[in-house]
């Protein structure tokens, strides 16, 4: 594997060609926040916490770590002015969904004491984490996108599909807002004992 | 029919056909794009069947479907050759008289020719102003082709630009001769086609495949599907010609499932350019193979993005992905795929013939060529416009779109569909190139222009584009999805009266984390239409906002309706008119709306006689108690 070097945040960084922006920066000691990412799956892009600046003889420009692979002598900031105000933002928009434990960690980090957005009800963040694991972990596919735009969510796209789940339960400690636990709770409701979830699982 | 296996047969090809047809022959043709099938246009052509069997011509003339001219604010259009005779609006009633008139008496049916302000009558479609300050280097071969015959195509010229290609050029020629004409993109960004095909070429790997983006989706643009509808096989002649110079053995349409017509004529135009031996194994006998399958969308705005819509001819969701990698590099199952709009295909094969200088001549020093625009909204003459760029946008509104339809005053056109703008009256000087839309805060996108009158409320525009978005976007990165969330939502307020300070600075906060962080250019652009009409008519959001007032009297719920007392002539009109029974009023007295019923259709304003002019529309202000209701004798003049 052919090693690199960049710069992060003003350190000399050395990473291995075909790793992540993130991976090299975790691996350096610096910390970027994501709330869409996870190790074992492929990168999804969708949260844009991890956004950081990305220079290249003189261009800069904005990229979400969690997808960008590491270049030879790249210089990268993962704090400037801008990314905290995006980031500001983007913890803002969804503390109007629900108030779970990483986003209050976040909302701490970026000083953000409520949203200027209202929420109606504690909602999913989207981040498909328990989409992609099923899929791409568990190579199962129990659960999926559907709709778009504001109007997506993540259901069972068919009973067929949920009486197909392994109840590994490995998804549930995946969310980040809560949601998905009274979802698929939700999604075996009137199921025998044995089939359906374990309460408090 | 037998495969042409050369230059020369398709020549002698070309030949044949022309030599069976004369130019004399008077020939009907009627637009049967889709604009006009609305209008009828499918019984006008069985008219003319039926009548001219009738009357026995069936010998001596010749009918031909064509696809859309562009003038279809008038449509069904019908233009008699040889002289090129344009009837305007034609319905199946008319055709007895212009089979009678001008078929058999060469004589012109008057009333259905086109007349202009000033009374003048103009009978040739190409003097025809709306017409006649046009350059239809892409268009103007759509009446003259029924896009169900290959024959037509051909006849004019058709694939002879292909055979250059693949026997007089090189590969490299043709790129050479595509990069030094200056095409750029005409599906949204502008980026230079010779570049983007050569990255393709340049690409590591064997399997290359070409792309022809057809997934048109801004609300009111429908150039792409006049052009796939009226003549496929420019699109596809231009993308062999493609292929050839990339080095793609396969190539896709991807084409919106809501164009019906376009996937029909597109479907029939392979079949018939493979049994030509025009695609498939050895094109024109050469050693170049390639072909092309037609893959539906299933009505996802946010698919026409390239790595959407190579997700979605993969059989996945039509999704953007994160990967920052170009899909001229790693495209359809990671292979360099070379993805162009409609009208760049189709405008190769011209580039090709005509030769780059020629090309280059055209338009403006960043942006060559012609570019289509669908004009629509409250223009008279709404229709597909092709100029040169660097058209003025004046041009475009008042020569070819003979001005506001309304007769009020022009307050803004909105350019380059939902990640667009809107560009107020100070910039209709402005020469229409990617550069200086760009720089006016507006785009080129794909050729979409409405045309807004002082009756348009702008926050109501941008809210809108803003619920066209929300409802399109994909959903997946957070700023897209619950930046639109929120914007719409203050912008709905904002209409109806909810506004509260501080909006407006929330509103730029969003729009700006929305360009800067998104995914995808769905997502970058989606707060144009937001910002723009915030650059330009900042003064009607903070009207909506401090004083509760829409000053285009457009949202329903700052509006009410009163009628003044001392003008009501009591004639009841309005009254029976009002379909919420919110008037009260008899004979002899003063009529008056009930504000709690009232549904603010604007009825009453549209049905009082204008010498009365008594009903009025409030905004910002409140509407007068009522005269009590003892005292409503109205004393008639």
């Amino acid at each position: 594997m052919e090693t690199i070097q960049l710069e992060i945040d003003g350190k000399k960084v050395e990473a291995e060609r075909g790793t992540t922006l993130l991976q090299a920066a975790r691996k350096a000691g610096v910390e970027i926040p994501t709330l869409c990412h996870d190790d074992r799956l492929a990168p999804f892009g969708a949260c844009r916490l991890c956004l950081v600046e990305i220079d290249r003889g003189g261009r800069k420009r904005l990229v979400a770590s969690c997808a960008y692979e590491v270049e030879d002598g790249l210089v990268v900031k993962t704090v400037t002015e801008k990314i905290v105000r995006i980031r500001r933002m983007i913890v803002e928009l969804l503390l109007a969904e629900a108030t779970t434990g990483p986003l209050e960690v976040l909302a701490g980090k970026y000083g953000l004491k409520g949203s200027r957005f209202k929420g109606d009800e504690p909602a999913c963040f989207l981040c498909g984490l328990c989409v992609r694991y099923c899929a791409e972990v568990k190579k199962k596919d129990i659960t999926c996108f559907i709709g778009r735009g504001i109007g997506r969510e993540v259901a069972f796209p068919s009973d067929l599909a949920r009486s197909a789940c392994p109840l590994c339960r490995e998804c549930l400690p995946l969310c980040p807002s809560g949601a998905w636990y009274s979802l698929y709770l939700k999604g075996y409701e009137g199921m025998p004992e044995e089939t359906g979830p374990r309460q408090g699982a | 029919m037998a495969k042409l296996k050369s230059a020369s047969e398709l020549k002698k090809y070309r030949q044949d056909i022309l030599a069976g047809r004369d130019p004399d022959r008077p020939c009907v043709t009627i637009c049967l794009g889709t604009g006009c099938l609305a209008c009828g246009g499918e019984q006008v052509h069985q008219a003319f069947i039926d009548e001219i069997a009738r009357q026995g011509l069936e010998d001596r003339v010749d009918v031909r479907r064509t696809g859309c001219h562009g003038f279809c604010e008038r449509g069904p259009l019908v233009v008699v050759f040889p002289r090129e005779i344009c009837y305007l609006k034609v319905t199946a009633a008319d055709v007895p008289e212009i089979v009678a008139e001008t078929l058999v008496h060469d004589r012109i049916v008057e009333r259905l020719v086109y007349r202009g302000d000033d009374g003048k009558k103009v009978v040739h479609e190409n003097q025809i102003p709306f017409y006649r300050h046009q350059s239809r280097v892409i268009l103007g071969a759509n009446r003259l082709i029924d896009p169900n015959r290959i024959e037509d195509y051909i006849a004019l010229g058709g694939y002879s630009a292909l055979a250059k290609s693949l026997f007089v050029m090189t590969p490299e020629e043709v790129l050479d001769e595509v990069k030094r004409s200056g095409l750029r993109g005409r599906g949204g960004a502008g980026f230079p086609t010779g570049k983007k095909w050569e990255t393709t070429r340049d690409a590591h790997g064997e399997t290359k495949y070409v792309v022809v983006n057809a997934d048109e989706g801004d609300p009111g643009a429908y150039m792409n599907r006049s052009v796939l509808e009226g003549n496929p096989h420019s699109v596809i002649e231009g993308l062999i010609i493609g292929a050839y110079a990339i080095g793609a053995r396969h190539g896709y349409v991807y084409v919106r499932q809501e164009y019906p017509l376009a996937v029909a004529n597109l479907t029939v135009a392979l079949e018939q350019a493979r049994d030509l031996g025009l695609l498939g194994d050895n094109i024109l006998g050469s050693d170049f193979c390639f072909d092309v399958a037609i893959h539906r969308g299933a009505g996802a705005f946010v698919s026409g993005e390239s790595s959407a819509l190579m997700a979605a001819i993969e059989g996945r969701v039509g999704e953007p992905r994160p990967k920052y990698v170009r899909t001229a590099v790693s495209g359809l199952w990671g292979k360099p795929t070379n993805l162009n709009n409609v009208e760049t295909w189709a405008n190769v094969p011209a580039i090709i013939n005509r030769g780059a200088a020629w090309f280059g001549s055209i338009g403006t020093a960043g942006s060559k060529g012609t570019k289509i625009f669908s004009l629509v909204g409250k223009v008279r003459n709404t229709g597909l416009v092709e100029v040169p760029m660097g058209t003025t946008l004046r041009q475009i509104i008042y020569d070819i779109g003979g001005g506001i339809s309304s007769g009020k005053e022009f307050k803004a056109v909105q350019t380059g569909g939902p990640s667009g703008g809107c560009l107020p009256a100070e910039h209709l000087d402005l020469p229409v190139d990617f550069e200086a839309l760009d720089r006016a805060g507006s785009m080129m996108g794909s050729g979409g222009m409405i045309v807004m009158d002082a009756d348009t409320c702008m926050v109501d525009t941008a809210r809108y584009f803003i619920q066209f978005l929300s409802e399109e976007s994909c959903g997946k990165c957070v700023p897209c999805r619950e930046g639109l969330k929120r914007m719409l939502r203050i912008l709905t307020g904002i209409c109806a009266g909810r506004g509260r300070p501080g909006d407006i600075e929330l509103l730029e906060e969003l729009g700006e984390v929305m360009s800067e962080a998104s995914l995808c250019a769905l997502g970058t652009t989606a707060a144009n239409p937001l910002l723009s009409t915030l650059r330009y008519f900042r003064g009607e959001y903070e009207a909506h906002i401090k004083e509760k007032r829409c000053p285009a009297g457009a949202c329903k719920e700052l509006i009410r309706y009163y009628i003044v007392p001392e003008k009501c002539q009591a004639c009841l009109i309005c009254a029976r008119s009002c379909p919420a029974a919110a008037i009260s009023g008899e004979k002899g007295q003063v009529h008056v709306i009930d504000q709690s019923k009232c549904t603010k259709c604007g009825v009453c304003l549209e049905v009082c006689p204008p010498r009365f002019a008594a009903v009025a529309k409030f905004s910002g202000k409140p509407v007068p108690a009522p005269v009590a209701a003892g005292t409503r004798i109205q004393g008639r003049k």
